[in-house]
């Protein structure tokens, strides 16, 4: 598999955020898109989950499925949490599990991995914004998608969060999956660089 | 044992505790008492044996005004002194106070049947219920609307306040709009014009109505202040599990926790 | 299935925990009908001839107002990205939400018309004509009023705005559904024309809804 962009131009508010931007991540492969405050860096994450619309050029997958969009096949971790305080942990997670499809991992053990298994019966409301971003993740291991879009994804969390975390994405890096991610402190993987909007 | 030492919740719960069955007791006694007493009041020579509903009606639209007044004051106590215990105790008494307040309108409107051919006029009494019953429920509407109870306190203490004062505009308002439509208020209840044989068993049906709200409302208190506990434990335990698994991030962890506070 | 079915579960569960704003709306419904009478007085003859309309002018509002949050609360969250990019189409998730929104909010308030009913003077067959024709029309009310709530997100503005942009729209249902239940009460035309119009109405809010809905939310995506 391999994601690619080729000649992207992003266009927002009247002002042209980056233009020419391509890149490609093959299987097993981590972009860090790199870059200053407003370079853009959200911008083409949001572009490859379909949640703008280019002002030119193109994305792909290649050998991805054929039948489903690039979207489709994309976990989207953003700044926001999308979960609901009201909603225990665990339905939390089985809601995103059952709306988002697909193959699906066993929601207790993926709960233990990120470190929630004692609070799922708890109100999401009740986690502090670490432990929020470990109920995320959690989220991209239950539902199986080939491509991993992170924006600022060790955001919130603790050393060993981060740690955590590396340690997954590597796991699915090794398993074939892509990661693209933006990022200012170090992501604690090997990725390829991506540098936006010139030199910070 | 001074007021003081009862505004610890785990005093209180011993003390209610105690407390609790006698008054329990007490309320079943007297209300048997006065059931008895109002089955066997005499039938009056308009209504017949419609009027015995009012043994239940005043009571229940006694305490409807009561239980307002007992929220304000427990709101005050909330508001001035942030007594631990005030805000639980107005909390406990909304559902309760609302229970009461619709006893009130549907014994009312039962009683009204009769003479009215309809189950609901817009008399100026049970109009004045009726607002006062919205309000209430309104008021349990803001303590459900907000997760954080006492982020929930202070408001529901000024709606509260607010709504003590405005319940006797509220009250001469509504009369002032019913005698402009139609003259005079068909139900009619002077209290001195009641027979004694009407009047001991109200007033026993009354205080046995009386005993019953401070029954419920001290068993409510005492949920309400286990259903904090649990509330607390359950965002204790929540950190906890932080803590454990991050025991080596511990100081990162606590400016984080600080963050989330700020913000 | 199971991901609109899961999208329905989990937001009547949100609009019933603390919170949540499904009864909310009664109460407002409720509070609503009982001003009626000190604007209009409590002339029982009266009310019992208005209030098929103080029925349906509350209902609308209430159904209208709670509305407001359909798609916000998903939008401040990130949820709302997160169905966009999902393999469910964001049409028939945004038809879910609002099914949800009506069964949490707009059931209710046909619950809850008897009791207002008997307020207003109406009758059993009055009151039970107002009701069918609300359970014939409120999804029309929260299908249309879903275009409002997308809008609302797409322009960050809530409130008002929308209830601004929406209530025009509803004019219709208005319209049929009052004169259905007046047809039952006074006559002289038939129940079943207006009626039969309310449920077409609702028919094709329900097809219409959704695709502009999910089209405002494409586009005010960034």
């Amino acid at each position: 598999m391999r994601l690619s962009g080729h000649g992207l131009r992003c266009v927002r508010g009247g002002r042209e955020v980056f233009a020419g931007l391509g890149f490609t991540a093959a299987s097993g492969e981590a972009v860090a898109v790199m870059g200053r405050n407003g370079s853009g860096k959200t911008s083409l994450l949001r572009l490859i989950a379909g949640l703008l619309v280019p002002a030119g050029g193109t994305i792909e997958l290649d050998g991805g499925d054929a039948e489903l969009t690039v979207p489709e096949q994309c976990h989207y971790l953003g700044h926001r949490d999308a979960l609901k305080p009201a909603l225990t942990v665990a339905e939390n997670l089985s809601f995103w599990a059952a709306f988002l499809g697909g193959e699906r991992g066993d929601a207790a053990a993926t709960l233990a991995t990120v470190g929630l298994d004692h609070a799922t019966h708890l109100p999401a409301g009740f986690l502090s914004a670490g432990q929020r971003r470990r109920l995320s993740l959690a989220r991209l291991l239950t539902v199986r998608r080939p491509v991993w879009l992170l924006d600022e994804p060790t955001n919130a969390l603790d050393v060993a969060g981060q740690d955590m975390f590396g340690g997954l994405m590597r796991d699915h890096l090794a398993g074939g999956g892509m990661i693209i991610a933006a990022t200012h402190a170090p992501l604690g993987i090997e990725a390829r660089e991506l540098r936006i909007g010139g030199v910070a | 044992m001074t007021l003081i030492d009862l505004a610890n919740p785990t005093r209180f719960l011993a003390l209610t505790a105690r407390v609790l069955p006698w008054l329990a007791a007490a309320t079943v006694i007297l209300l048997a008492i006065g059931l008895y007493q109002s089955a066997y009041a005499p039938d009056d020579y308009q209504q017949g044996a419609t009027v015995k509903i009012m043994f239940i009606h005043v009571p229940n639209a006694w305490l409807s005004m009561f239980v307002w007044g007992v929220m304000s004051i427990a709101s005050l106590g909330t508001l001035v002194w942030r007594h631990p215990l005030a805000d639980v105790a107005a909390k406990a008494a909304a559902p309760i106070g609302a229970s009461f307040t619709f006893l009130a309108l549907l014994t009312g409107s039962l009683w009204g049947r009769p003479m009215w051919g309809t189950y609901w006029e817009w008399d100026a009494r049970l109009t004045s219920v009726l607002i006062l019953f919205l309000m209430y429920l309104g008021l349990m509407a803001l303590w459900r609307a907000v997760d954080d109870p006492s982020r929930a306190a202070r408001a529901a203490a000024v709606l509260t306040l607010v709504g003590a004062i405005n319940l006797p505009i509220i009250k001469f308002s509504v009369d002032w709009w019913n005698t402009l439509h139609q003259p005079a208020s068909v139900m009619r209840m002077g209290g001195s014009a009641l027979d004694k044989s009407f009047l001991i068993p109200l007033l026993v049906m009354a205080i046995a109505f009386t005993l019953l709200f401070v029954t419920l409302h001290l068993a409510a208190m005492r949920n309400e202040i286990l259903r904090r506990r649990v509330r607390s434990l359950q965002m204790m335990q929540a950190s906890r599990i932080a803590f454990s698994s991050d025991v080596a991030a511990g100081s990162r962890q606590e400016n984080a926790s600080k963050e989330v506070g700020a913000a | 299935m199971t991901a609109l079915a899961a999208l329905i579960r989990r937001d009547i569960r949100i609009a019933l925990r603390v919170g949540g704003g499904a009864l909310i709306g009664v109460l407002f419904f409720l509070t609503v009908v009982v001003l009626m009478p000190f604007a209009v007085g409590p002339d029982l003859a009266l009310l019992s001839r208005l209030g098929p309309a103080i029925l349906w002018l509350g209902a609308l509002l209430a159904s209208l107002l709670t509305l407001d949050r359909l798609f916000m609360a998903d939008h401040e969250d990130g949820s709302l990205d997160l169905i966009t990019m999902s393999r469910t189409p964001l049409e028939l998730a945004c038809a879910a939400k609002a099914l949800a929104h009506w069964l949490a909010a707009g059931l209710p308030l046909i619950v809850a018309t008897p009791v207002l009913g008997l307020l207003l003077n109406l009758d059993m067959v009055a009151t039970g004509a107002v009701a069918l024709t609300l359970l014939a029309g409120t999804p029309a009310l929260t299908f249309t009023g879903m275009i409002g709530a997308a809008l609302a997100v797409t322009l960050h503005r809530g409130g008002l705005l929308m209830a601004v942009l929406v209530l025009p729209l509803s004019i219709p249902v208005l319209i049929f559904g009052v004169a259905a239940s007046q047809a039952v009460i006074v006559g002289p035309m038939t129940f079943g024309a207006p009626f039969s119009i309310l449920c077409a109405l609702s028919l094709v809010s329900l097809v219409i809804g959704p695709f502009a809905a999910a089209a405002s939310l494409r586009h005010g995506l960034d």
